[in-house]
């Protein structure tokens, strides 16, 4: 994958296309800056945490918790079986018949309160377990993952007495036990989008989170308890699949969260049609970023750096197809191939890294076979010359042109730092190609004149359109997909509606 | 992009070219949150150091200020010899003769501001025979000032052979063309009248005076980087920097020196295309050297100023 097979200032769409190249070989290096980890304390072994209290598992099977940056080992981690799942349920059941639905609302909303204060006088902590586990940037746990989790907290807990404004002439209630499932793209993020509106509408959770990034979980676990939740209102369970297979099929659960891939959200929605259980489903995506010849060029370049670089493109809402105007297509390809050639690719915990390590060696094999596969479909790949350390997954951005609809590096979701470039003539061209996907999640419009923002933004079939910028998140705004990116919505009131039953 | 005209060179400037301004300045919070430390901070206040055009530009300059500043320039600090020298002392015309006198073989160039500066207040004739004097008197580079009161109006045509007018006017000497972007309003207007003094054959673009507040940022010098950038992708040719005004920390001086590396790479990183217009900058760079040396930092006694 290393050689440039296909240099794009040699075959240029227009004669008159730049050529001038900058060099970024510099002879002043930033010296390594890496954030310090002595003040973090892993345990050799975390049980499930149930009930208040961290438990064995019943069959005592225990896996690996890896650094992809490293492949060290960072802790084992207890495996959930049936048994474990039905006890967790049972707590969460128990708690929510005896103490959190009794709880008046305004003590809800203390406890929630209490936990986003947590997280902020611990973030340095949490972010860096967050980085050692899951291969992200520092600066990305550190400046979004862990400030938008308190934030999500410390908004919900203000909605916990007031859910009578939120719908107003009608009564809700709560849910009962809320059967919890988090991908291991932002651990800890997610993790605060499923429990805070659940605790603030008065369920109580049984959540698992993802069996490659699970400590920043039970971190949260330890929060809880420090924090006097009472027993039982937050139970953890770890585990892979079979895990959440449990949960979601769990008779004594009444509503289902999860987040990850559209082919278990298919599986989850089979397993559920028929049953009660209420369900909202965050699933992949193919996000389309559409950059119109009059946008603003530099900022719409850095726009794509953000979208599908952010994280190492492990975002469901990653714009991972760049539709780029073809009067402006040689520019923008060029000036992004020089922009990342500036991207630090490297040890995560490091403060200027950009690009961490991919979160685990299947999803490092997953893309590399699409790296692969696009080369074989005849695609042109250009791949920045970062160095890459010896020891980790690591995977260096990467752009593919000359592509067409029906490759399947266009089709599919490749949660990696992949990106797709498609050029486009008219706005209806754009805006086809755009929805010509299964996925509906996020997606970009960039031009500089508003009524296109609104007139293109509208036809595009997505959860999510940012107008000249990307991947923006606040607490206080409704995420969700179209089509086979999911069902239901999660942040601002919208989030709420998920957690709760009419009267 | 602004349309072309049929010569292919120079750029309708009624067009103008679309720059988000929150993009601008979150591009700007992401670079400032690179961590310079270690041998990269020495390396980074040594360059800063060599790309200073020390300067004084006030009414009640003497000969005597003047020569204590190229004494300055030469020997940033006496207790470390090795330090590279500034790269220009930037005075008034009348003080040209002065500084060149003192700063003889020593490498350092004199830089003299021109053209009615800070206002630019005057005719065309006026600009042009105080250019030539300035270079007359042993100006190795000329700091003019564009007419921004034209510009806003619109009379780009005037702005631009006003510039082409004075560069020729300077002969040999470098020409850095002033914008004064605390007057020009908008990141557009900086975009366009950067893109201006280029074509119209600056050597150097240069933010502000330093007597008009804001003068320089960081985002309106991201503006200009990124101007001089498509300047360099259309015609191959290099054009510097210099952001004057209002910097006066080390940490300042290293974070436009990222803004430089990542978006202009590495061919940037010298005095020949990057200069910072400053005065007080030198003795906290200095100041930050010697900390770094030391482990300590000494009082601002020990630092001379000029």
């Amino acid at each position: 994958m290393k050689e440039e097979n296909t240099d794009i200032q040699e075959k240029p769409f227009k004669p008159s296309s730049p050529t001038n190249r900058l060099s970024f070989k510099a002879e002043w290096e930033y010296a390594e800056a890496p954030e310090s980890t002595d003040h973090i304390s892993i345990e050799d072994r975390y049980g499930l945490f149930i009930d208040g209290k961290f438990i064995e598992p019943e069959k005592g099977r225990y896996f690996k918790s890896i650094n992809p940056a490293n492949e060290e080992v960072l802790a084992e981690i207890a495996e959930a079986t049936q048994q474990d799942v039905n006890k967790a349920v049972e707590a969460a059941r128990n708690a929510y018949e005896k103490t959190w639905s009794k709880l008046e609302a305004k003590e809800r909303g203390k406890y929630i309160f209490r936990i986003a204060r947590l997280i902020q006088e611990r973030a340095r902590e949490f972010s860096v377990i967050e980085t050692m586990d899951g291969g992200k940037p520092i600066r990305e746990s550190r400046d979004v993952d862990i400030p938008l989790a308190a934030a999500h907290f410390f908004y919900y807990a203000g909605w916990a007495d007031k859910l009578e404004y939120a719908f107003p002439g009608k009564e809700v209630t709560s849910l009962g036990v809320a059967g919890q499932i988090i991908p291991w793209n932002f651990p800890l993020l997610m993790l605060a989008w499923k429990i805070a509106p659940a605790l603030a509408t008065g369920n109580t959770v049984v959540l698992k989170p993802a069996e490659t990034t699970s400590l920043t979980a039970l971190k949260f676990a330890e929060l809880c308890r420090d924090a006097g939740l009472p027993e039982g209102v937050v139970n953890i369970v770890t585990g892979a699949g079979q895990t959440g297979s449990h949960i979601v099929d769990h008779d004594d659960i009444d509503k289902i969260a999860f987040t990850g891939s559209t082919e278990v959200g298919k599986i989850i929605m089979k397993t559920l049609a028929g049953t009660d259980k209420k369900y909202t489903l965050e699933l992949g995506g193919k996000g389309p970023n559409i950059i119109f010849e009059d946008a603003p060029i530099d900022q719409a370049v850095e726009g794509i750096i953000n979208a599908i670089f952010f994280n190492q493109g492990h975002v469901c809402c990653a714009g991972s197809r760049l539709l780029v105007q073809e009067g402006v297509a040689d520019k923008v390809i060029n000036k992004l191939r020089d922009r990342m050639e500036t991207l630090i690719v490297g040890d995560p915990l490091d403060k200027n890294t950009d690009v961490g390590a991919i979160n685990s060696k299947q999803q490092y094999e997953k893309i590399n076979e699409y790296l692969e596969l696009g080369v074989d479909e005849g695609a042109d790949i250009f791949q920045s010359s970062a160095d890459l350390p010896d020891n980790g997954y690591f995977c260096k951005p990467t752009i593919f042109t000359n592509v067409a609809q029906s490759n399947r590096i266009v089709q599919d979701e490749i949660f990696g730092p992949v990106l797709t470039v498609q050029t486009f003539r008219t706005a209806q061209e754009g805006i086809e190609k755009a929805n010509n996907t299964p996925y509906g999640l996020a997606g970009g419009v960039w031009t500089d004149k508003g009524s296109k923002i609104f007139r293109v933004g509208q036809n595009i079939d997505n959860g999510v359109v940012w107008s000249n910028t990307y991947n923006q998140f606040d607490p206080t705004s409704p995420f969700g997909g179209y089509k086979e990116s999911g069902v239901g919505r999660e942040g601002g009131l919208h989030g709420l509606y998920g957690y709760v039953k009419f009267k | 992009m602004p349309m072309k005209n049929t010569n292919e060179t120079i750029t309708d400037f009624t067009q103008t070219v679309p720059i988000d301004q929150v993009g601008v300045e979150s591009r700007v919070a992401r670079l400032n949150s690179r961590s310079i430390k270690k041998e990269s901070k020495i390396e980074a206040l040594k360059m800063a150091l060599s790309m200073i055009d020390l300067t004084t530009l006030e009414g009640m300059d003497t000969e005597g200020k003047v020569i204590q500043l190229c004494q300055k320039a030469m020997k940033p600090h006496a207790s470390l010899p090795d330090l590279p020298t500034v790269a220009a002392v930037c005075v008034y015309p009348n003080m040209v003769k002065v500084a060149k006198e003192r700063l003889k073989g020593s490498g350092i160039h004199v830089a003299s501001v021109a053209t009615s500066f800070p206002s630019g207040m005057a005719t065309l004739e006026d600009k042009l025979e105080e250019t030539k004097r300035a270079v007359e008197y042993g100006a190795d580079e000329v700091d003019m000032v564009i007419s921004r009161g034209k510009f806003l109006k619109g009379e780009y045509n005037f702005v631009f052979d006003e510039i082409q007018a004075v560069k020729e006017a300077c002969g040999d000497a470098h020409l850095k063309v002033i914008l004064e972007t605390g007057e020009l309003q908008t990141y557009e207007n900086v975009r366009k009248a950067s893109d201006l003094a280029m074509q119209a054959g600056a050597d150097f673009i240069k933010t502000s005076t330093g007597k008009i507040q804001p003068a320089a940022t960081q985002p309106v010098t991201l503006v200009m980087l990124e101007a001089i950038r498509d300047y360099y992708y259309e015609t191959g040719r290099m054009v510097g920097m210099k952001p004057a005004g209002g910097i006066r920390k080390a940490k300042q001086a290293i974070q436009y020196l990222v803004l430089v590396k990542e978006t202009l790479g590495s061919n940037w990183l010298t005095p020949d295309y990057f200069r910072f217009g400053a005065s007080s900058l030198t003795n906290d760079l200095l100041m930050q050297i010697v900390k770094q040396q030391t482990g300590v930092y000494q009082s601002l006694n020990y630092f001379s100023n000029d």
